[in-house]
């Protein structure tokens, strides 16, 4: 991989830090982002006001905001996370006690112009928190069974916040995104292991607790399961969703219908096509071919994050590249499975493509601080 | 640091690799599934209800068609506020406060696209009111249709019947089920023609295949594959007849066969009173339902194919042939009369008090003496009266496209035992001889009977000349085998009847020598006249309450030496036959011969002041008006 390893010694500033960008990231990004404005262009029946408009429009704020987080060093960041974890602790508490209710969950906090949806800030800030605490950590005590405790708390915290909502897709992304973080600050795997053994445990009792006085899971969820599991058995209710998005996904063939020919779709028989389900439309749209090649566009964004963490030498900028990372890849991974019909439906959106304010806004902010480190790569303090 | 950050790289790898083989597998490998699964999705097909066949008589004029009929639908979609729109179609057209409530409430119920009946069946002048309005009354569409009419209402009533929305016995009866059935609002026969000729008349659905999105929206159409239209019909009923024998009929319980002599084709079929089977197309109110099922002159009855009646004296025709062919008696066989007769210690009665005399078989005929035919029906016994009967066309179902065709009853000694286990007895065939008893006939059957009689052939009656533009075959009737000598001689007692006087007949007689008519009276008796009613006098009809005076009956035919008519008459309690029967069947087959109304030299002098008078009453209808309005509207 050598065409990717370029160093860099000295700090930049002022100008400089505009040719230190990860352009090759920057570039991905923006590609999604214009597959995403297309398709929500086709779902819209051909009419750009609907989502694609304003989706562009977000994403140019977005963008900018992504570089002035870019240009600001990393260790101010690093100084922030802190603040940040306590404040998204707060708002999460906030909209737990006060939240606007929504789709059958409390998830927006409405401050009158802006509708932001807390759990979307947490999952920056639990990476940072995490990023910078084993930046504080020394590396001998990393697994040491107290200061392991400490960062598992920190996760557990926001999730057990986010599940009251509930919101199980979210709560399933802090988990993945804290774990990497912890995993590649070199937490023993032993650790993990004893974890992976507890969470099949928690499974069995998830599934045992079932109608029972003490059941763990909502109604709801527990259809969906039954639904994951078996489409067939409510094919008009939860399972629609399922049955229809693997027709769609499936009757696009090699080449697919052709842009904004997906009758699934335009007919309607998609339902929240603009959001969760948009995959499903690309896939019906354009095929395996277009599929795959969104596919390698997320896994290269992936790569390009992993590159570039390696050479950095700033602990806390490493991790926050690889958290940040890994939080995305658990965004489309979950989403894509989801629609695939491969892990039950948790209504986790496609990151950049699926309509949606506070997700893509956090995103670039998040690709931000990516692009902090990466600017400021070598050490600067 | 690094090798962590590259294990994790390799983690996501792999559920990457299978996010792509999963894509691989359903996108490829089964892709022809889902595609199949995709169309069923997205492809509904749609019938398209076929034009119904209209319904002609042997002239070509309609009896059913179809209108074009008028409707105003709105949907929420394209009104935005319902309410509002509502109340500026108000002032276009009339509409009732309840039906903008009950409009706007079912439009807020329904999903936005769905059209919402507003007004149904409006005038062409209502419609065109709402089409020049329509810049103003947004999601308001104005629709045409296609509904059954019955131009000719009354007239038709009992021979055609009428449609009505399909019912779920109509569902349960139909062996492989058509899908059109499904179609809300579509109509399929009810009762007479319109039932029994489903099948031409309906013709075949038309497909089409449109695009529907998920909640079932019309998106646009694929293709279209057009049904059939269902077959016209001609019937052999001439209208004018039809009309002429409805309006004859006037007020009285009643009907009227008339039947061609030689090929058996209906020329008339009319029961009065009658109904309006438009009304039943439109559905029904219960007040108007009511009128028609409480009236004790039962105008839904179908009396001329539905009733079965004693045929009283017009059954003397079948004793007396019976007899001739027995060779139990000749044409001057003579019995005496003396206004009984006396059978095993019991006294049966002659309509006439004092008797009629030495009778033979044209006066027996000619006065209609009971006491005749008592006397030969004992000679040629109940077996062969009944047998005759039957080759008459009594007690057979004579099968038209119509409901509920009586078989009628031709008594005889297996019969009464079948029927009550019981042994005929001789006063049993004494009964039947005279037409009473046990024997029931249609005014159908008679008209059959008195045909049969007039062509020495067993004539069938059919009503259908032709479906689809193919003329229905009619085969030659065959001889009745009856020696043509014998019939004659029952002919000239039917002459007789009507054209001595003196004879019961003669009265109602045609006098113009090109139509001279044959016939037979009878008045069957619905009550048993006990013998303490007969010592005290028996009670005149006018002095009983209407269900319990005797029925009318009159059979006739005409030309006497070329027939070509037969007509048979039932007026329910009416009284004597010849007094009120004969007059409707003169007048009938005297329309019928010469099509159109019947000329006064064809009566007898004194009688056609009175005649003119009467004729000019009725209320006809315009039939030069209703062949011109035969045409129908095309298909919308």
């Amino acid at each position: 991989m050598s065409f990717l390893e370029y160093r860099i010694q000295t700090v930049p500033t002022g100008f400089r830090k505009v040719l230190y960008l990860n352009w090759p990231l920057i570039i991905l990004l923006t590609t999604v982002c214009a597959v995403g404005w297309l398709m929500l262009y086709s779902v819209a029946g051909g009419r750009i006001d609907t989502w694609a408009e304003p989706q562009m429009k977000r994403f140019a704020v977005g963008l900018t905001v992504m570089l002035v987080v870019a240009f600001i060093p990393i260790w101010f960041w690093r100084n922030m996370s802190g603040v940040a974890y306590l404040v998204s602790v707060g708002l999460l508490v906030a909209v737990d006690v006060m939240g606007h209710v929504g789709m059958g969950a409390q998830r927006w906090l409405n401050f009158g112009f802006i509708t932001l949806q807390p759990s979307e800030l947490m999952k920056i800030a639990l990476v940072m928190m995490l990023a910078a605490y084993y930046d504080w950590l020394p590396v001998n005590k990393v697994s040491r069974p107290l200061w392991v405790l400490l960062p598992v708390g920190m996760i557990l915290l926001p999730v057990a916040l986010v599940m009251v909502q509930p919101d199980l897709g979210t709560a399933i992304l802090l988990l993945g995104g804290g774990a990497v973080v912890m995993f590649c600050a070199g937490v023993h795997w032993l650790y993990f292991a004893a974890v992976a053994g507890l969470g099949g445990g928690i499974v069995t009792a998830v599934l045992a607790s079932r109608g029972t006085t003490w059941q763990l899971l909502r109604d709801y969820q527990y259809r969906r399961i039954d639904t994951f599991l078996d489409p067939s058995s409510d094919p008009l209710g939860a399972g629609y969703h399922i049955t229809q998005a693997k027709i769609a996904l499936g009757s696009g063939g090699w080449t697919g219908r052709g842009f904004m020919q997906g009758t699934q779709s335009r007919l309607n028989f998609l339902p929240e096509k603009h959001t969760d389900f948009i995959f499903t439309v690309v896939a019906e749209e354009f095929g395996f071919i277009g599929a795959c090649s969104l596919l390698v566009l997320y896994a290269l964004i992936i790569v390009f994050c992993i590159t570039s963490a390696i050479q950095m030498r700033d602990r806390f900028a490493a991790l926050v590249t690889l958290g940040i990372a890994a939080s995305f890849f658990f965004l489309f991974a979950v989403n894509m499975l989801m629609v695939m019909g491969l892990a039950p439906v948790v209504g986790v959106p496609l990151p950049m493509v699926s309509y949606g304010g506070s997700a893509m806004m956090v995103l670039l902010t998040a690709f931000g601080i990516v692009q902090s480190a990466h600017v400021h790569r070598a050490r600067d303090r | 640091m690094t090798r962590r950050a590259l294990v994790m790289g390799g983690a996501m790898s792999a559920i990457v690799a299978v996010l792509g083989a999963r894509l691989r597998y359903m996108q490829v490998d089964e892709a022809d599934q889902y595609r199949l699964l995709a169309e069923e999705n997205r492809v509904s097909i749609r019938l398209i209800p076929p034009h119904r066949g209209q319904i002609f008589d042997r002239g070509g004029r309609l009896i059913a068609g179809n209108e074009q009929n008028y409707r105003v639908t709105i949907t929420r979609e394209g009104a935005g506020d319902v309410p509002d729109v509502l109340h500026r179609l108000q002032r276009v057209i009339p509409l009732a406060d309840t039906d903008l409530t009950r409009v706007a409430e079912e439009a807020r119920k329904r999903a936005a696209f769905v059209p919402i009946v507003v007004a149904d069946r409006i005038t062409w002048d209502d419609m065109s009111r709402v089409a020049v309005n329509a810049p103003s009354l947004p999601g308001v569409v104005p629709e045409v249709g296609l509904s059954r009419i019955y131009p000719m209402d009354t007239d038709f009533a009992h021979v055609i019947g009428y449609v009505g929305p399909v019912s779920e016995r109509d569902l349960a009866a139909q062996e492989v089920p058509d899908p059109l059935l499904q179609i809300p609002q579509f109509q399929i026969g009810k009762i007479g023609v319109e039932t029994w000729m489903e099948t031409p008349l309906r013709g075949q659905a038309g497909t089409r295949r449109i695009e529907v999105n998920a909640v079932g929206r019309v998106m646009r159409e694929l293709d279209r594959i057009e049904g059939v239209a269902g077959s016209d019909l001609h019937l052999t009923i001439d209208a004018g007849i039809q009309n002429f024998a409805q309006a004859r009929l006037g007020e009285e319980s009643a009907s009227v066969v008339a039947m061609d002599v030689q090929t058996g084709a209906i020329l008339a079929c009319a029961s009065a009173p009658s109904f309006d089977p438009n009304l039943f197309v439109r559905g029904i109110s219960y007040a108007d339902y009511s009128v028609l099922t409480e009236n004790d002159h039962r105008p839904l009855a179908n009396k001329s194919v539905q009733g079965a009646y004693p045929p009283g004296s017009t059954f003397k025709m079948v004793t007396a042939l019976a007899a001739l062919e027995a060779g139990v008696i000749d044409a001057e066989t003579r019995v005496y009369c003396p206004g009984y007769y006396e059978f095993g210690g019991r006294r049966f009665h002659c309509h006439s008090r004092y008797g009629h005399g030495h009778a033979n078989l044209d006066l027996a005929l000619g006065k209609s003496c009971d006491v005749y035919f008592y006397d030969i029906s004992q000679r040629v016994g109940i077996d062969k009266i009944a047998e005759m009967g039957r080759r008459l066309g009594l007690g057979t179902r004579h099968d038209l496209p119509m409901s509920a065709i009586v078989e009628g009853v031709m008594p005889d000694r297996q019969w009464k035992r079948d029927s009550y286990d019981q042994d005929w007895r001789i006063g049993d065939t004494i009964n039947a001889s005279i037409g009473q008893g046990y024997v029931l006939t249609s005014p159908l059957q008679l008209a059959v009977m008195t045909a049969r009689l007039a062509s020495g052939r067993a004539v069938v009656p059919h009503l259908v000349k032709s479906v689809g533009g193919q003329d229905v075959a009619v085969p030659e009737a065959p001889p009745l085998d009856i020696p043509a000598p014998l019939l004659r001689m029952v002919q000239r007692g039917m002459h007789t009847v009507s054209n001595v006087q003196g004879m019961t007949g003669y009265n109602s007689r045609i006098v113009d020598p090109s139509m001279i008519m044959a016939g037979k009276s009878g008045t069957s008796q619905v009550r048993n006249i006990t013998a303490a009613e007969r010592a005290r006098g028996v009670i005149s009809n006018d002095q009983l309450p209407w269900n319990r005076r005797d029925h009318a009956l009159f059979v006739g035919y005409a030309p006497f030496d070329a027939p070509r008519v037969a007509v048979a008459c039932v007026v329910e309690h009416g009284g004597g036959g010849s007094a009120v029967a004969a007059p409707i069947v003169r007048d009938v087959l005297l329309r019928a011969l010469t099509g159109k109304m019947p000329a006064l030299a064809a009566y007898p002098q004194n009688q056609r002041a009175r005649i003119e008078t009467a004729l000019s009453e009725l209320r006809l209808r315009d039939m030069d008006a209703l062949a011109r309005a035969t045409s129908t509207p095309d298909r919308a």
